[in-house]
């Protein structure tokens, strides 16, 4: 299966007629993604991406004529949160945001408005996500991967195609692949993530992909331990990464000396999931946990 | 990683909380002993003179000093101007009027990523110390979310003072603090605004006798006053060169270069060089979508660090175009010529393109298609050794459960609106139907 997008997504594309958003828009139509629409306020009325996509100049418009349940997010920083809030509050389900580089408070505030509503959100700052050989959300090179049952959640962008590329060469297929971003506020945490795929009846083992700086890992491996019954095997970057110069004494004491490479491993392990020493080990840890 | 702030001085941060209402003591910048005591004389009053370069720790390293009169002002200012403070220069020094200092209290307004929410933290055993307090007396520090739509509450500000101790007068006066300190925040668009210590003095009076502010970065393109206020003279050129490009630069102190596409694969490599025996050299994210030119400038940057002995460049194209990339690369090696020896993994988008061309240019590189074979690569290459390719590991059998053809529709997109609670009840523990591994390999 797959977790939040499949063939029956139907997509529009904030930002389509941008260059960014043209491109990609472009690699998800070849992919087989059902492009529904765009929108670009100004331009409602043209047809993008050689007549394929018809643009709206609001959310609102090109929901209710198309009938779309995702939205996807191609803008620049400054222009990104209140793009998010048009789509939330249009009533599309499941949002994508891929621009990197949004201010920290928009977020906090798009984030508190969101947990309000039936929205979620995933990104920003991420490669989207894509369900192999039914729907591409976003900037995950489609052939790297391959159909199969392993469920990949990452917080990188390239890192998480060397994992996807090391399995699909040695025919280890993935359910979906979701990238949530690397920033320290966003929509949609590994605990999320983890918690479909334990529901999904098509993903047997999860590969999660993280980093040092936040608790999102540790979190998740409490989560791990108290909800889990998939294998899960797990990279974490950053192991050599120096300690980051101090941030006053506020950002040493909130984070309590959580967030290193060090601290997530040991929490993961006293868990039960086998972590990775490089990517490239990951395959074999996944057949091992598949027997 | 890589990503950077803007951190403002002392007496910028200072000027700023005046603006907002929160009482700092009269004093002014000098950049030499002369002006100092021109200051000292004008506020005719003891002084300290300050050292203002952008690291923790200056009173311990004999950057901040109290001065009886002006001469006093002009000796000890005389020192501390130029000295080196964990491998920063002093050029600038703030002369400020001395308090009398009765009690040093904490307060700090940062982003709380756990709670997502900025956070107002406050304590009474400020000052220096503060962080062995947040070690060991965790309890002492009183910490309060705040509502990113209704801002700081002024019961929440009592709330604090009231924790705090303060009394009377104090109250209100705190609560004028402890407001426009968070407005400041908002407004500079921080990620830190920390008053320590945040002083009571014999009067019993409020006063911020230091202040530390930085930046979100993200925000710079609506601050633009604020990042022309950026101490550049505190980055190295490399860094300030790699910031000009649109570079994730950072300089360490080993032998092998790295030029990769991504923060997290970045860190990886480093990660990765680290575990075959080698030393990184920096960190550098040439982002997505890179050109020929960036390449370049990436690999100069590489290049001017004495320490490389060799090159590792892991390339995973997406967007990123692998022939973009190895015509960067040959550009940059006609630019900057070098005997070190380069390990290029290319994949993705155009390998074969980029292949051709780096075969094409004649350049004595070593090439490799996975990610272990480059890392090996090249901590033998900066060792001066023959690279030995190890026995390839056994293929890994792996036996997917066959499932049903056919997959049900994905459900579940939308997240139900989020539980008022912040912490949320235990679930019952779920029966597992496969036995989780309990060691780890």
């Amino acid at each position: 299966m797959s977790i939040l997008v499949d063939k029956n997504t139907r997509l529009i594309v904030q930002g389509i007629t941008g260059r960014e958003g043209e491109f990609h828009t472009r690699q998800m139509l070849e992919y087989g993604t059902k492009v529904v629409g765009g929108v670009r306020p100004g331009r409602g009325g043209e047809w993008a991406v050689d007549g394929k996509v018809p643009v709206f100049d609001t959310v609102k418009e090109a929901v209710e004529t198309t009938g779309a349940n995702a939205w996807v997010g191609y803008v620049p920083a400054r222009a990104a949160p209140d793009a998010i809030l048009e789509a939330a509050d249009a009533g599309v389900p499941f949002l994508v945001c891929i621009t990197e580089g949004i201010p920290v408070l928009d977020m906090i505030r798009v984030r508190a408005y969101l947990d309000q509503k039936d929205t979620r959100l995933l990104g920003p700052n991420c490669p989207g996500l894509i369900t192999p050989g039914e729907c591409k959300v976003g900037i995950i090179p489609g052939h790297i991967t391959m159909p199969g049952n392993i469920g990949i959640v990452s917080r990188s962008g390239t890192l998480t195609y060397e994992v996807v590329y090391a399995l699909t060469m040695r025919g280890m297929g993935q359910s979906t692949c979701v990238g949530i971003g690397g920033d320290p506020i966003n929509g949609t945490s590994f605990i999320d993530v983890l918690e479909l795929f334990e529901e999904d009846p098509l993903t047997d083992q999860v590969v999660m992909i993280g980093e040092i700086g936040g608790n999102d890992e540790e979190k998740a491996a409490e989560f791990i331990s108290a909800q889990m019954s998939k294998p899960v095997v797990s990279f974490i970057a950053g192991r050599t990464a120096p300690p980051g110069k101090r941030m006053g004494h506020a950002g040493a004491i909130i984070e309590g000396g959580a967030g290193t490479a060090e601290g997530k491993i040991a929490a993961l392990e006293s868990v039960g999931v086998r972590v990775a020493s490089h990517p490239e080990e990951i395959p074999q840890l996944i057949a091992e946990a598949a027997r | 990683m890589g990503g950077t702030s803007v951190k403002l001085h002392e007496y910028q941060s200072k000027q700023i909380f005046a603006h907002y209402g929160i009482p700092i003591p009269e004093g002014k910048v000098a950049s030499t002993a002369e002006e100092a005591r021109q200051i000292a004389s004008e506020l005719g009053k003891r002084v300290v003179v300050k050292s203002q370069v952008l690291v923790g720790g200056r009173g311990k390293a004999g950057g901040v000093k109290v001065a009886n009169n002006p001469d006093e002002a002009e000796q000890v200012a005389q020192k501390i101007l130029g000295m080196n403070i964990k491998g920063l220069t002093v050029r600038k020094v703030l002369v400020d009027e001395a308090a009398d200092i009765q009690q040093e209290i904490y307060l700090g307004v940062v982003i709380n990523r756990a709670a997502r929410r900025v956070t107002m933290m406050a304590s009474a055993a400020g000052g220096m110390e503060i962080e062995e307090v947040a070690r060991t007396a965790p309890e002492k520090i009183i910490k309060v979310l705040i509502d990113p739509f209704l801002g700081l509450c002024d019961y929440q500000a009592r709330q604090i003072a009231f924790a705090l101790g303060l009394k009377g007068d104090q109250i209100r006066d705190f609560g004028v603090i402890a407001s426009g300190l968070y407005k400041a925040f908002g407004d500079c668009d921080a990620s830190l605004a920390e008053i320590n210590p945040l002083v009571i003095t014999g009067e019993g009076k409020l006063l911020a006798v230091d202040g530390k502010i930085v930046t979100d970065d993200n925000a710079s393109f609506r601050h633009p006053d604020l990042a022309a206020v950026r101490d550049v003279d505190e980055e190295t050129s490399s860094e300030a060169e790699a910031r000009k490009f649109g570079l994730s630069y950072i300089q360490l102190d080993g032998q092998i270069g790295c030029m990769v596409n991504g923060a997290g694969l970045a860190m990886t490599t480093m990660d990765i060089v680290k575990l075959f025996g080698g030393s990184p050299a920096n960190f550098l994210d040439i982002g997505g979508g890179a050109s020929a030119d960036k390449v370049a400038a990436a690999l100069r940057i590489i290049l001017a660090d004495p320490n490389v002995k060799a090159v590792l460049f892991n390339i995973f194209g997406g967007i990123t175009r692998c022939d973009e990339v190895a015509k960067g690369i040959v550009a940059a090696l006609e630019q900057v010529p070098t005997q070190a020896p380069m390990v290029i993994r290319l994949v993705g988008t155009n390998e074969e393109e980029g292949r051709a061309i780096l075969a094409g240019a004649t350049l004595r590189v070593q090439t490799a298609s996975t990610l272990v074979e480059a890392a090996q690569k090249a901590v033998a290459a900066a060792k001066g050794e023959e690279y030995v390719p190890p026995s390839p590991p056994p293929p890994v059998v792996y036996k997917p459960r066959q499932h049903s053809v056919v997959r049900p529709a994905a459900k579940k997109t939308a997240r139900p609106a989020a539980k008022k609670s912040v912490k949320k009840a235990a679930k019952p523990i779920k029966k597992a139907t496969k036995k989780p591994v309990k060691k780890a390999r």
